[in-house]
């Protein structure tokens, strides 16, 4: 019996995806569990392990094979007892992708790397079953939508079509991360550049994850009326709380190490709760709040942005914050990270403060309603009381989408994070 | 002179307004109905139900005339017209009776006369044309329902040019009968006096009868009235009408010409029209479109504590349409949570003729219209071991899917019992299944009903018994 191999979908929004690699050739013997190919996905790269033991017989899609469609045959496993044609004849037979409703599974689907995120595996955050109806939860699965962030409407908070309709129509989006360094993009007009000014170059051809950042942020910034609101916060007292606390910092296991970005997760967090209109998304028929504290992270990596998400994270100590982000930042720049570890979240934030920027503006990363850029911490001339003083400043500017979000609600915001950030042991309230 | 004041009072007492009140009383409301004629409304009194009374004579004759098909032996079989008559105005009785006691049990006060608004808030009940109350209601909610539409130069006389109030109690058997319109009220008495032995004709102006049907189930329709003998004529204009002594004569435009036809009787069945008058509309700022009150989505009307629910309000014209909109804008008055405007695309309606036809959502043509592409399933009742040991092989049931994201989009059925098969995928429907549920769903053997699954599994191309 030949096995078929199958394009498998990654994440609920692919309907294609790039062959990148085979790890294995014809002819390989391939055991359950082996990484026999690498499937990019427009947001991510992902290890394809097979299900069944065999032969690898046919090598039907070729590697570096781009707009791979779901569910069509890439290869054929040849089991025991198979002979070599029966590759090629089940190769040319191959059927059709699978109808939705088809019943049976394809007989040897190869299951991606990790267990794929479907509307009814909500993220763990939630932990408890979704109400959801059946076409709401196809419907937000087509649409890559994490369907455990909509609001429901339904009996008993059930979430229904228009909900999800709703949050589409919202741009509830799987979205990457809108993000600070595309911000640096002239301004000049878009218009597709298919002549080259003149002068050679070198062709870098677009990722996935490229043409999607281009299309969510060109999107992002036609379509959202956002403006800007910056504050200016001291940090001196967070400084020498930081380095208190990494004073005590236990050797070997447990051991943590507090960034100042820590600290302002878990302060924008705090601020989150009690302003919590940033919280938001704006759609036709309603502004959806979100009750969970998602926040989002931009998190440059060699392909572009990815936005790798702390979820609940007013309900998380700074240790906590700082392993955790560490860990997705890292898995981040891998290209490891599962779909649910970055789809969703309710607002963003982006740090530049490491490469010395004073303060800059960045993008909205739909459907989100705000994004807050952090500049570096600086000493800089203050007055205070009269007199000249020297503190450690650091700028935040906050984008928002005027939709959702007036000024003083922004404003708000930033009065409830900079009060935390200057004066960092109310965030232990 | 009674004089009272109202959380809710309700114009109306059919199956929109007293519905509405009932909902009223149980969310605590001091609630009043003010009734003119009939608690129960058309309904109750004059349609669905006395008609259904009708034709279930009509079923039991046409069963008991075919019972040799059953190895059944019947001789002298007769009809006692009276006693037909008086058996649907029994039951209507009956029913309206029972909501004059629901109405008291709930504690909601019948007022009986005709209300009229009469500035904000406030009502005037008159009886006989005399004053008999003054009410005022934080919330008046209007529904004073329709009645049949009048065609000018085909006016119904009561006496041989029905409506379908005439048409419920006939005292002589008609030998002939043109019925205009074919809809469900006109399909429904033509189905009733053709079973009993009238030479019943339908005239149709548009190109189908049972037209708010998806198209092939009126096709299947039309052959199966004209094998059974019923004449219809489509694409046909009735133009005028000619009284004689005991007869009327119509003329009849059809693709250009013209015929002639004498029958006994004529019945109009040609639409409704909304009871707008004489209510003090004219006090207000309520506007209306085509004898209909224009509403929003909660039933509120341009006037502020005014609603309007049911047929008063526009289609679809059904009982059940009237009941749900009125819970609606009584609970959102109420503000009660989770409230959803009326989607009239989960609305089933059923005609119940021989044989039956009922549906829900969009036809085929209607889906292809929005833009869905659609997968479309049918099932033929031939096909099914219930309907023939049940003599009824001949019917259909029909699905339509969204083929991108397999929401059932609509259902159409015709044949034996679909009236009370229908609700299956109107639930489905409001709970927003997907073709998948549906296949998992176990439908018992044999019954009627699996006919429903295999019309699911036929358009995913998984058909079983076909
Ligand atoms: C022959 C026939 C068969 C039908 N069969 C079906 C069927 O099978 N299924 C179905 O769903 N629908 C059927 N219908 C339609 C159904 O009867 C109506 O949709 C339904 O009755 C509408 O309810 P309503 O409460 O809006 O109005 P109505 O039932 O018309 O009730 C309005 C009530 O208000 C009263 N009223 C009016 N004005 C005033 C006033 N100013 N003051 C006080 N009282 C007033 C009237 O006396 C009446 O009792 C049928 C209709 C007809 C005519």
């Amino acid at each position: 019996m030949t096995v078929e191999i199958l394009m498998p979908a990654l994440s609920p929004t692919m309907t294609e995806g790039t062959l990148a690699k085979w790890h294995k050739g014809e002819g390989d013997e391939v055991v359950a569990g082996d990484v026999i190919a690498e499937i990019e996905t427009d947001k991510a790269t992902m290890e394809l392990e097979a299900v069944d033991e065999g032969v690898l017989g046919k090598i039907v899609v070729a590697e570096g094979s781009e707009g791979v469609a779901v569910n069509s045959l890439i290869a054929v496993l040849l089991e025991e007892g198979d002979d070599a044609t029966a590759a090629d004849a089940a190769a040319s037979a191959a059927p059709a992708p699978q109808p939705v409703a088809a019943p049976e599974e394809p007989v040897a689907a190869p299951a991606p790397a990790a267990p794929q995120p479907t509307a009814q595996a909500a993220p763990v955050d939630k932990g408890s079953r979704i109400f959801a109806s059946p076409l709401a939860k196809r419907l937000a699965t087509e649409a890559g939508i994490d369907i455990a962030a909509i609001p429901g409407s339904g009996p008993h908070g059930r979430i229904v079509k228009s909900d999800v309709e709703a949050a589409k129509a919202g741009g509830v989006q799987a979205a990457p991360a809108a993000e600070a360094q595309t911000q640096a993009v002239p301004t000049a007009p878009s218009l597709p550049a298919t002549v080259p000014t003149g002068g050679s170059y070198t062709e870098i051809p677009n990722s996935s994850i490229r043409k999607i950042i281009a299309e969510r942020l060109t999107a992002s910034s036609r379509d959202i009326p956002s403006y800007m609101v910056t504050i200016d916060c001291e940090i001196d007292n967070l400084l020498a709380m930081r380095s208190d606390l990494n004073g005590r910092s236990p050797e070997g296991d447990g051991a943590y190490k507090i960034s100042v970005n820590d600290f302002i997760v878990r302060a924008v967090a705090l601020a989150m709760r009690k302003v919590p209109g940033v919280n938001s998304s704006w759609t036709e028929a309603a502004i959806l709040q979100y009750d969970a504290i998602d926040i989002s992270m931009a998190v440059a990596t060699a392909d572009g942005l990815i936005t790798p998400i702390v979820r609940n994270a007013d309900q998380k100590g700074l240790a906590e914050i700082s392993i955790e982000t560490k860990d997705l930042a890292l898995r981040a720049r891998d290209n490891k990270l599962m779909p649910e570890e970055f789809q969703g979240g309710g607002f963003t934030i982006s740090n530049l403060g490491m490469y010395g920027v004073k303060e800059f503006t960045s993008i909205i990363n739909p459907p989100q309603s705000c994004i807050l850029s952090v500049g570096a911490g600086e000493q800089r001339p203050v007055v205070k009381e009269g007199a000249l003083g020297i503190a450690t400043v650091m700028s935040c500017t906050l984008a928002s989408d005027h939709r959702t979000v007036d000024g003083a609600l922004a404003a708000q915001f930033l009065q409830a994070f900079k009060a935390m950030v200057e004066d960092p042991l109310t965030m232990l309230l | 002179m009674a004089e009272s004041s109202y959380d809710v009072v309700v114009v109306g007492g059919g199956p929109g307004g007293y519905v509405t009140a009932i909902r009223a009383a149980q969310l605590g409301m001091k609630t009043a109905v003010v009734e003119r004629e009939h608690l129960g409304g058309i309904c109750l009194n004059w349609g669905c139900i006395p008609t259904k009374a009708l034709l279930r004579t009509a079923e039991v004759f046409r069963n008991a005339k075919n019972a040799e098909e059953y190895g059944l032996k019947i001789s002298g079989l007769e009809f006692d017209l009276k006693k037909i008559v008086e058996r649907s105005r029994g039951i209507s009785k009956q029913l309206s009776e029972g909501v004059g006691y629901l109405l008291k049990k709930n504690k909601v006060d019948v007022i009986d006369g005709h209300g009229k608004l009469a500035g904000k808030g406030k009502l005037v009940v008159e009886k006989d044309g005399k004053k008999i109350a003054d009410l005022t209601g934080k919330h008046i909610i209007l529904a004073t329902g329709a009645r049949a539409r009048a065609l000018p130069g085909l006016e119904p006389d009561g006496k041989l040019i029905w409506t379908y109030k005439e048409a419920m109690v006939p005292d002589v058997m008609p030998k002939s009968m043109l019925v205009v319109g074919s809809g469900a009220i006109g399909i429904e008495f033509a189905s009733f006096y053709h079973t009993l032995g009238v030479d019943v004709t339908v005239v149709e102006v548009l190109p189908r009868v049972l037209p708010v049907e998806d198209e092939e189930i009126s096709a299947f329709a039309h052959k199966a009235f004209e094998k059974d003998g019923l004449k219809i004529m489509v694409n046909a204009t009735v133009k005028t009408l000619k009284k004689g002594a005991d007869s009327v004569t119509a003329s009849i435009e059809s693709n250009g010409k013209t015929t002639e036809l004498t029958v006994d009787r004529v019945i109009m069945a040609v639409g409704i029209v909304g009871n707008v008058e004489e209510i003090g509309l004219e006090t207000t700022k309520i506007e209306v479109d085509r004898t209909h009150v224009v509403i929003n989505e909660w039933c509120e009307t341009a006037e502020k504590g005014v609603y309007a629910i049911g047929d008063l309000a526009g289609p679809p014209w059904l009982a059940h349409k009237a009941s749900h909109e009125g819970i609606i804008c009584i609970e959102k008055i109420a503000g009660e949570k989770g409230v959803h405007p009326l989607n009239t695309l989960r609305i089933p309606g059923c005609t119940y003729c021989h044989p039956q036809v009922a549906s829900v959502g969009l036809t085929e043509a209607a889906a292809k219209e929005k833009g869905y592409d659609v997968k479309v399933g049918k099932f033929p009742f031939i096909g099914n071991g219930k309907a023939i040991a049940l003599g009824e092989p001949e019917g259909m049931v029909k699905t339509i899917f969204d083929a991108k994201t397999g929401e059932m989009l609509g259902a159409h059925m015709i044949g034996a019992e679909v009236t009370e098969l229908i609700q299956g995928y109107a639930v489905g429907m409001t709970l927003e299944t997907t073709e998948v549920e549906l296949m998992e769903t176990v439908f018992p053997h044999p019954t009627l009903s699996e006919m429903m699954h295999e019309a699911v599994l036929d358009a995913y191309g998984r058909v079983i018994h076909f």
